[in-house]
């Protein structure tokens, strides 16, 4: 399922945070969304998910307006995975993932054989289901990010929106997680940190900053030293990956730029 | 982290599995407590006889020549009904108790944190005081205590509302500022009260008494309870959602802003409604969510029948105890529910430190 960004922008306590931004994803597509702290990637992925209402423009699944339709029909398309991740309550692993269920029940409704089916299918897939049990408070941040993640699965989407999905990953969850990405062909829009891991998975990249689409193409084409000298201010060029032979983008980390 | 898991971790019992096993033990303790509470007293009347006049009663079959006429009217129209408010008002304050922690995200909450319970102690103290004569002559307390609950409800919804959302911190606030005020006029009230019995009913009704139910005080309560109840249940998922927090719950199709405003309305409504016939009982409300989350774990489907029947059982069981511990004086039962709650109320606050 296709999305489209239409001229989206959005205001908190009176500065403008996005400012018009368009773009489009197309269906199984993956895109990233790089940019610097504070550009405005958090906030644009919230419109996608509906926690935040743009101020103006659209959001179009497939053509039709996400604002336009009820909560629960936009969440059975939309999946998210926010940064948030604070509970002090103590809810299973299993119950966590269980809420993905909550946009495809009634009010009475109690989970049936396929939404177990599914709970489970989604905890196997994150490589979490020998602690389909403990609390989810009990985890580590790496733990809970997977748990995070299967919960988005459970919920069926033809889209996933996910912001920082890496965050709190050692590195080899990191891979796996990127290889799940790969492996599955759902629409997916993902602010992305580390840009050599937004190389290497997205399709397409769309770099952030001040609210504003900078650039927007294949991340050979728009991750250049020039480009991220200009919007990330550090010194960096960009070879051939060794061992897979896409984009590096080898990062000086000692010496600023003036 | 999860190749060195403490033992501890490996040794919890799957919450889930345990909710019908607990239910039935609560649905027997329930059935206990309140033939307790109707046997003992004054009149200690046998177990049996109390459910062979409660039968009678119900049903007009049955030997009237089994028991007194005083046993009769102790059961009938004393201990039965207030040991059935008791149920109503313990069940109630329970499922409020969870959905407030749940409301403001946090598991200290409790039922009295939004100023509800001040507004409803303004409107009966002030009717105690001045409604011999005037304007409020003839107005009866549930009625006054229910009319003030509304104002400090309006109130809060009134700071609340500002900034569009019903954040959990704006709640808390506006409950507590909302709270502090009335809490102030009420003692201004209670400065002006000319005569010490008065000042005595007053104290009483604060601190909580299911003393002096009638019959034709329980429907109403009985009612929004059961309301309330269904309400809630309809919104477990939700309510589970918001646990994680709001961004979480909108990304799982929850329309916060709204859930929010309807918690908030049904919550208020359930709280004005149990103060009004019972005055504020402490505690009740903070400590049964803990205890059943202990017990069945934190999702809200189980959660709130299983609070409501753990309130019940609980409220009922403290009454007793507030009625016969120094017959023939009553203490007001929140005297004793503090009593209680007030350590568990320490001890798991240490818990919920030692985990951080």
């Amino acid at each position: 399922m296709n999305v489209t960004v239409d001229a989206v922008s959005v205001h908190l306590a009176g500065n403008r945070v996005v400012a018009g931004v368009d773009l489009l994803v197309a269906d199984g597509e993956i895109a990233g969304l790089v940019g610097p702290n504070g550009s405005g990637k958090s906030t644009l992925l919230r419109t996608l998910y509906r926690h935040l209402r743009p101020s103006s423009g659209r959001v179009l699944l497939a053509g039709e307006d996400l604002w336009r339709r009820p909560p629960a029909a936009s969440a059975r398309l939309v999946a998210a995975l926010p940064q948030e991740r604070a509970t002090d309550f103590e809810l299973t692993v299993t119950e966590v993932v269980a809420m993905g269920r909550t946009p495809h029940k009634g009010a009475f409704s109690r989970d049936n054989a396929h939404d177990k089916a599914l709970v489970q299918g989604a905890l196997r897939q994150v490589g979490m289901d020998g602690l389909a049990h403990r609390p989810f408070t009990g985890l580590s941040g790496g733990e809970r990010q997977r748990v995070l993640l299967a919960r988005a699965l459970a919920q069926e989407p033809r889209v996933l929106v996910l912001d920082e999905p890496t965050n709190h990953l050692d590195i080899r969850h990191q891979v796996e997680l990127l290889a799940q990405l790969r492996g599955q062909r759902t629409t997916t829009l993902a602010a992305l940190h580390d840009l050599n891991a937004a190389a290497a998975v997205c399709d397409r990249v769309h770099v952030l900053s001040s609210g504003r689409i900078v650039a927007s193409g294949a991340p050979a084409e728009v991750l250049t030293p020039s480009l991220i000298a200009e919007v990330f201010g550090v010194r960096a060029d960009v070879v051939t990956h060794p061992l897979t032979g896409g984009v590096l983008i080898a990062f000086d980390h000692v010496t600023p730029l003036s | 982290m999860s190749t060195v898991a403490p033992a501890s971790r490996e040794l919890k019992i799957p919450t889930s599995a345990r909710p019908y096993g607990v239910t039935a033990v609560l649905l027997i303790a329930l059935v206990l407590a309140v033939t307790l509470a109707v046997s003992l007293g004054p009149l200690d009347i046998p177990a049996g006889t109390v459910w062979t006049i409660v039968a009678h009663k119900i049903t007009g079959l049955g030997d009237a020549s089994g028991w007194t006429v005083s046993e009769e009217v102790v059961v009938w129209q004393v201990r039965l009904p207030r040991a059935l408010l008791a149920v109503v008002v313990g069940a109630g304050l329970g499922i409020v108790g969870a959905v407030v922690q749940a409301l403001v995200r946090n598991p200290l909450a409790d039922p009295y944190l939004l100023g509800i319970s001040s507004g409803a102690s303004l409107g009966a103290v002030t009717v105690i005081v001045y409604g011999g004569a005037g304007a409020l002559a003839g107005v009866g307390l549930p009625t006054a205590s229910f009319a003030g609950a509304l104002l400090a409800f309006g109130l809060v919804w009134l700071i609340a509302r500002r900034g569009g959302g019903y954040a959990p911190m704006r709640l808390v606030l506006g409950g507590v500022a909302v709270g502090q005020l009335l809490a102030g006029l009420t003692s201004f009230v209670i400065l002006r009260a000319d005569d010490e019995q008065q000042t005595k009913g007053i104290l009483f009704w604060m601190l909580g008494s299911l003393g002096g139910t009638e019959w034709r005080l329980l429907p109403l309560p009985v009612i929004g309870v059961t309301l309330g109840l269904l309400a809630l249940l309809a919104r477990s998922r939700p309510l589970n959602a918001l646990l994680m927090g709001d961004e979480t719950a909108a990304g799982l199709g929850v329309d916060v802003a709204r859930l929010r405003r309807e918690l908030f309305v049904v919550t208020s409504a359930l709280t004005a409604l149990m103060v009004s016939v019972s005055g504020a009982i402490g505690f009740v409300g903070l400590m049964v969510p803990h205890v059943v989350r202990l017990l069945a774990g934190t999702e809200h489907r189980k959660l709130l029948p299983l609070s409501a029947l753990t309130g019940a059982v609980l409220l009922v069981a403290v009454d007793v105890v507030a009625r016969t511990a120094l017959e023939p004086e009553e203490i007001p039962i929140g005297i004793v529910t503090a009593l209680i709650g007030a350590p568990l109320f320490l001890y798991l606050l240490d818990r919920r430190l030692e985990r951080r």
